[in-house]
């Protein structure tokens, strides 16, 4: 599978295989290939593909659509992620992704979108909480705080649906948002919330989260209020806060290790969620 | 005045207004009473100053949120992970 891709980039220069999940991304020259998961919806991807082709400066645009085995595929300029080192360097552009999230926000959905992709992972990240063998203890407070949670809140603004660092990239001198694989109509405040929740557990540094909250209501972001952006936020921060320490644990169960400081972070957090649960009500 | 430990010539210095006598041969100081006391509080003065905790978030934060120490720790375990992945 990896040759046949690398061959539909009919570039030369070396293969690197980026990604090997449910997707499979390899980087053949200077474009990616993205095997999709074989269940892929044809119509929704397309209509994803063509919203982020009509993006400039915002998205980076695909370069084609293909099929191999059954499965689409997708073309794509190779930019520059970030790493590691950007983060422990402090060099990580958090205000470009404030601005280019508050730039994706000013659209509204074109019709043909479907969903935005967020909210769809929770339950998904609980299925899986319960599936990896997570001992009970562990899985309690996440469990107990997921019950807390209320019900999304639907929205009609062009969202991304699953931002995180990993969603921007450098490409001709200019950083770009990729991936359109959740973009859809939706509530833009859940584009903010994981790295709402990662401050929120004491992950985030406060200086990168205000520099991105900051960034993102200085070129006009519209998902939360510039007076009490929590208003807005607080829910699908929670929300993520419990997707987040699902995914913690059941990774460190899946691996047959105990669950590390980021994911005992995310599970305290879970238990403060259900103490102002129970304080408010 | 004469260096209690080598007998070298002492200097009278002034720091941060607090006059004291340091030796010429050996570099030793020596500090009238109550000196070293002044000079401690104005180093903690100074810390406090310089080092003080960031003001709170100009945006606030959520009533459940947690507290924010070293981060150090977090640098290579899953968290750096969970900055890049889905």
């Amino acid at each position: 599978m990896i040759e046949e891709l690398a061959r539909l980039a009919r570039r030369d220069g070396p293969v690197t295989v980026l990604k090997q999940t449910r997707v499979l991304v390899v980087r053949a020259g200077d474009v990616v290939v993205k095997a999709h998961p074989p269940d892929t919806d044809e119509r929704a991807l397309r209509a994803r593909l063509d919203a982020a082709a009509n993006l400039p400066g915002v998205m980076l645009p695909p370069l084609g659509l293909e099929r191999l085995d059954g499965r689409l595929v997708t073309i794509w300029p190779a930019g520059d992620a970030l790493t590691i080192d950007d983060v422990d360097a402090g060099t990580t552009p958090w205000e470009e992704g404030g601005r280019l999230l508050a730039l994706l926000h000013s659209r509204t959905a074109p019709p043909e979108l479907p969903p935005a992709g967020g909210p769809s992972r929770l339950p998904r990240a609980m299925a899986d909480l319960a599936a990896a063998g997570v001992p009970g203890p562990v899985a309690a407070p996440i469990r107990a705080a997921y019950a807390t949670l209320p019900p999304d809140r639907a929205g009609g603004t062009l969202t991304h649906g699953d931002w995180h660092l990993g969603q921007i990239v450098r490409h001709d001198g200019a950083w770009l948002l990729i991936d359109p694989d959740d973009l859809g109509a939706g509530d833009p405040a859940w584009d903010l919330a994981r790295p709402a929740a990662w401050y929120a557990a004491g992950l985030l540094d406060p200086r990168d989260w205000e520099r991105f909250l900051t960034a993102y209501l200085s070129a006009g972001g519209t998902a939360v209020s510039t007076d009490d952006p929590w208003r807005e936020l607080d829910a699908p921060a929670r929300a993520l806060t419990v997707q987040l320490a699902a995914t913690a644990v059941a990774t460190a169960a899946r691996a047959g290790e105990p669950p590390d400081d980021a994911a005992e972070a995310l599970v305290s957090a879970c238990r403060r969620i259900v103490a102002a649960t129970e304080a408010e009500t | 005045m004469e260096c209690p430990k080598c007998r070298g010539r002492m200097r009278t210095l002034d720091r941060n207004g607090v006059h004291i006598e340091q030796c010429d041969n050996c570099r030793g100081i020596f500090l009238d009473y109550g000196e070293l006391e002044t000079l401690a509080r104005m180093e903690s003065q100074w810390a406090q100053q310089h080092y003080a905790p960031p003001p709170p978030p100009a945006h606030g934060g959520p009533v459940w949120g947690g507290h924010h120490g070293g981060h150090h720790g977090h640098r290579r375990n899953s968290w750096v992970g969970m900055l890049f992945s889905s």
